[in-house]
């Protein structure tokens, strides 16, 4: 199971990618995994305000929805449309093709407060069994 | 660190295959071996195997064997010739669905029991409770294996395994014989919606049995795990115990007074609840929902009426890899029609009413 090193992760198996101010958000090769596969994901509007920790979107796979939480605060500046018509790039390339939204993040906020570094991560995936 | 969770005899080829295990009535399966999709579709279109080794084998046999089932049961067991097989119901006395049941007639005086993995200790309690005097009764779960292959070429793959004819084997029926080598009862039933056969066998048989229908072809036969099963019969609208079958409900709020033949002759468990409940009709029907959004309605969800009231619950659904839109199955009561929308966490989606099954493959 991939735990990319570059990334931050959190306790809900999103993950990560901050570049300066803007995050890339999407679910980690563990959530595929457990999820089974994707078969639609609700992501939420360009130009809404998502705030760390709260629900902003739904991953429904063959036996389950789940909800998507917004690792960070700030806005979102753009989805990745292409999982419209196909969200099995998520269980393909879930760190890759399989992106879910880019948040701006808002002022003020320190990158990586309160999420986990890759070990973290992989040890909290490890102890779920 | 005790477990009671049991190993089917195919644990270590599920390993090798690096399936996901989920625990299962009791057991440890396989839920997918990959993309459950993939596994879903190779039944539709070619053939899988499944392990099925959890499965309730429960001898009926004896001279008085018919007879005893004919009374602990709601079908009509002692009418079917041997080689034959029907899909039945063990009923509580005021009519709820304790267990639905494959039976299977493997020879003049003997009857196998085929229940849920997780039943399988109350049916062979209310056998052993029903069928006094003439028929003996006889767990056979630990001795017996259960490997199935799925699909429209599932026939042509086995043939060349085995001294059976099974090719022009009918559908619902088995017979004795060996597949690979090895002594099987094969029977042409499945729990997809496809064309099928399941192969009985000793527990040590399985594998062998496993690994020389996955060699005979080019690339292996693809495996098909708990996931992929649950889809295929949702499509195919078979009911599951638990979920459109319990004993809250008798056979024909599940849309099966057909297997209820109070034709027969004779009492039979459950024979004046279930008269009465013909007499009067469904207190609930089963129906089918296609789903509008691509929100999929899940077991547990409400059935609303266009005003908004509850009127029904969904029993299963799931995205339908045939259809490509959400199924469900649910009760709605007795009186209530259509437009109906269900509640997906907060938001009322619509859905269409439709026939069961969602999916059949002879059209």
């Amino acid at each position: 199971m991939s735990v990319p090193a570059e990334l931050r992760y959190t306790q809900e198996h999103e993950w990560v990618a901050i570049d300066g101010g803007t995050a890339t958000i999407g679910i980690t090769d563990y959530a595929t995994q457990a999820l089974g596969d994707v078969v639609y994901v609700s992501l939420p509007q360009v130009g809404a305000a998502v705030t760390a920790g709260e629900p902003c979107g739904e991953v429904e796979s063959t036996k389950s929805v789940s909800d998507l939480y917004s690792p960070v605060d700030g806005e979102v500046v753009e989805v990745n449309e292409e999982l419209d018509d196909d969200p099995g790039l998520i269980n393909a390339e879930p760190y890759g093709l399989g992106w879910m939204f880019r948040v701006r993040m808002a002022d003020g906020q320190t990158a990586a407060a309160g999420l986990l570094s890759p070990t973290e991560y992989d040890t909290l995936t490890k102890s779920a069994g | 660190m005790t477990s009671t969770v049991r190993d089917t005899p195919l644990r270590a080829v599920h390993e090798r295959l690096g399936a996901t295990m989920t625990e299962f009535a009791g057991w440890l399966m396989p839920l997918r071996y990959g993309s459950e999709t993939a596994e879903h579709n190779a039944v539709r279109t070619n053939a899988a195997l499944f392990d099925l080794s959890h499965m309730g084998e429960i001898a009926v046999t004896g001279p008085g064997a018919g007879a005893a089932l004919d009374y602990a049961v709601c079908g009509w067991p002692s009418r079917l010739s041997v080689g034959r097989a029907r899909y039945t119901m063990l009923c509580a006395p005021d009519g709820g669905v304790l267990d639905d049941l494959i039976i299977y007639r493997q020879a003049d005086e003997r009857f196998l029991v085929v229940a849920n993995a997780a039943n399988t200790s109350v049916v062979l309690d209310e056998l052993r409770a029903r069928c006094s005097g003439g028929a003996d009764i006889s767990d056979e779960s630990e001795v017996t294996g259960l490997v199935s292959i799925q699909g429209p070429n599932a026939g042509g793959f086995l043939a060349p395994l085995t001294d059976l004819p099974v090719a022009s084997m009918a559908y619902y029926a088995g017979a004795y014989g060996t597949v690979a080598g090895r002594a099987a009862w094969v029977a042409r039933t499945g729990y997809t919606g496809e064309d099928g056969f399941e192969i009985f066998c000793a527990p040590a048989d399985c594998e062998p049995i496993w690994d020389a229908l996955t060699g005979s072809v080019e690339g292996g036969l693809p495996a098909a795990g708990l996931a992929a099963r649950d889809t295929l019969r949702l499509e195919a609208g078979m009911p599951l115990y638990g979920n459109e079958l319990g004993p809250d409900v008798t056979p024909y709020e599940a849309g099966l007074g057909r297997v209820v033949r109070l034709d027969k002759p004779g009492d039979f468990v459950g024979r004046e609840a279930l008269a009465a409940r013909a007499a009067e009709g469904p207190r609930s029907t089963l129906i089918g929902l296609l789903g509008e959004s691509r929100r999929v309605p899940r077991h547990g969800y409400a059935v609303l009426s266009a005003d908004g009231d509850r009127v029904g619950v969904v029993t299963s659904g799931a995205p339908s890899p045939t259809l490509g839109r959400p199924i469900a199955m649910a009760y709605v009561e007795g009186d209530a029609g259509g437009p109906f929308g269900i509640d997906v966490r907060g938001k009322t989606e619509p859905a269409e009413v439709t026939g069961l099954p969602f999916y059949d493959r002879r059209k």
